[in-house]
């Protein structure tokens, strides 16, 4: 009798070192194949997006509801002041709005005769809920309920309460992968938006434990960005639009080289408590397109 | 026949539960691996080959959703599914001391190794940090969560295994 192939009845089994050693092997194909190509990604990613998606669907919402209802019972008193302040407020922006709106008439009348288009037109925007979040514990993406069936593509840019949150890393049919800016393996680039100069900003899982993500390659020779200052993306970056909000400067170091800085940020973004998140269905235009126009 | 798709369905839940249930319950933001302990649990009740079965397709799974690359997770996994199978040898359905032990040995060598490939190759050094930051909670967490979750696994591998062996005297 063979080695590899014994009878057990009727039935060829393979002993389970063998099948070890093929499992081994299939999976580093696998790994070596989908590094650098996405051949599988199409259908394995329809397949689970119909089983397992509406389920987590489900769930969040199921999770949402009770959540909900517990801090309604907590914040009902608190939400009675706010309103009354809120109603205040409401009072005293109206009469500013007016006044907005007089310059804004005047402004755009200015700009006719400049003959300026508006700088940054409104980019277009699509909303989307949070079903799960990365399990693994290291990273930090979650997987929204949106997919290419709604027209979501990879590299789309993701944003929540008017800070950068991340961009669309994967998609199937009815859900997309998003790594978030705070992800251990994110890099971004960035700019100070008070003086233009660049930075990148990578996400720290030690870091992030005060609330902060790191920064680094700041070339600011004239020492003037200082902390607090707002962060954006940059220009050249060739995945992120210019000028999302990132967040503001925490902490500044001169680097070891005296050329560059780096420190820390605190994103605009609230990631502990991110439930609803707007996906910009704009993609950043890259040289190849600008090339051929 | 009946046994593969109650793993089918064991995997699809327990998937569930680490990836859109227990993100609300989150302790010192960890969540605990259920994945993990369904293979690793599968291994020792059942094997080498059920446990890589189960390591694999939960595996597969976290990657196709949450990994850079197919194939990763998958490997992992189906390495903790064989070397559980090796200890089917020495288990006893009575003892819970056995499983719990393998099952936080499982997700300590799993942090680890996820840590080893996913962190220090890109130059994160802290290795204490990420020890007492991640591996660590995630391993508490999923003792707990194993108290609770490990009798409910070995019922229903019980319950199957009473049934294989009606269907088998049946046919004798």
């Amino acid at each position: 009798m063979s080695p590899i192939v014994k009878r057990k009845g009727e039935r060829f089994t393979l002993p389970s070192k063998y099948l070890l050693f093929i499992l081994t092997i299939l999976c580093i194909f696998l790994m070596l194949l989908t590094f650098g190509t996405n051949v599988f990604n199409k259908p394995l990613n329809s397949a689970v997006g119909y089983v397992v998606v509406p389920f987590q669907q489900g769930i969040s919402k199921a999770g949402e509801w009770l959540s909900g209802r517990s801090e309604e019972l907590v914040q009902i008193r608190a939400l009675l002041d706010e309103n009354a302040r809120l109603k205040e407020e409401v009072a005293t922006l109206t009469e500013e709005n007016t006044l907005l709106q007089q310059d804004k008439y005047e402004l755009n009348e200015l700009r006719e005769l400049l003959e300026l288009d508006e700088q940054y037109s409104e980019f277009e925007k699509t909303g989307a809920r949070i079903i799960s979040r990365d399990s693994g514990n290291w990273y930090s993406s979650f997987i929204i309920d949106k997919g290419s069936e709604d027209g979501i593509v990879e590299d789309m840019n993701v944003i929540a309460g008017g800070g950068l949150v991340g961009r669309v890393t994967a998609t199937g049919p009815n859900w997309s992968r998003v790594t978030s800016i705070i992800s251990d393996n994110s890099n971004v680039s960035a700019m100070t938006l008070a003086t233009g100069d660049n930075l990148i900003v990578s996400g720290d899982l030690h870091a992030m434990t005060d609330g902060v993500i790191s920064f680094s390659k700041l070339v600011d020779s004239k020492n003037v960005v200082v902390e607090g200052d707002k962060i954006v993306t940059s220009d050249i970056s060739d995945k992120y639009l210019p000028n999302i909000l990132i967040g503001y400067i925490h902490t500044i170091n001169i680097d070891n080289n005296n050329l560059t800085k780096s420190g820390y940020i605190t994103p605009a973004v609230d990631f502990e408590h991110l439930s609803e998140v707007l996906i910009i269905t704009d993609l950043k235009q890259v040289v190849a397109e600008e090339e051929e126009e | 026949m009946l046994r593969k798709i109650v793993m089918a369905l064991m995997i699809f839940i327990s998937f569930l539960l680490e990836s859109a249930v227990f993100c609300h319950f989150e302790l010192a933001n960890v969540v605990p691996k259920f994945t993990i302990i369904l293979t690793s649990a599968f291994g020792f009740m059942r094997g080498e080959e059920d446990g890589m079965a189960i390591g694999f397709f939960s595996g597969l799974l976290c990657d196709i959703y949450f990994g850079d690359v197919l194939g990763f997770y998958a490997l992992i996994l189906t390495y903790i599914g064989f070397i559980n199978g090796k200890f089917s040898r020495i288990f006893y359905p009575e003892d819970i001391k056995l499983p719990i032990a393998l099952i936080v040995v499982s997700d300590l060598s799993y942090g680890v190794l996820c840590y080893i490939l996913l962190f220090l190759l890109r130059g994160r050094f802290n290795f204490p940090y990420y020890f007492a930051s991640i591996i660590l909670p995630e391993a508490l967490y999923t003792i707990v969560v194993t108290v609770f979750v490990y009798p409910v696994i070995l019922k229903i591998n019980q319950l199957l295994e009473v049934r294989e062996k009606r269907s088998a005297q049946k046919f004798v």
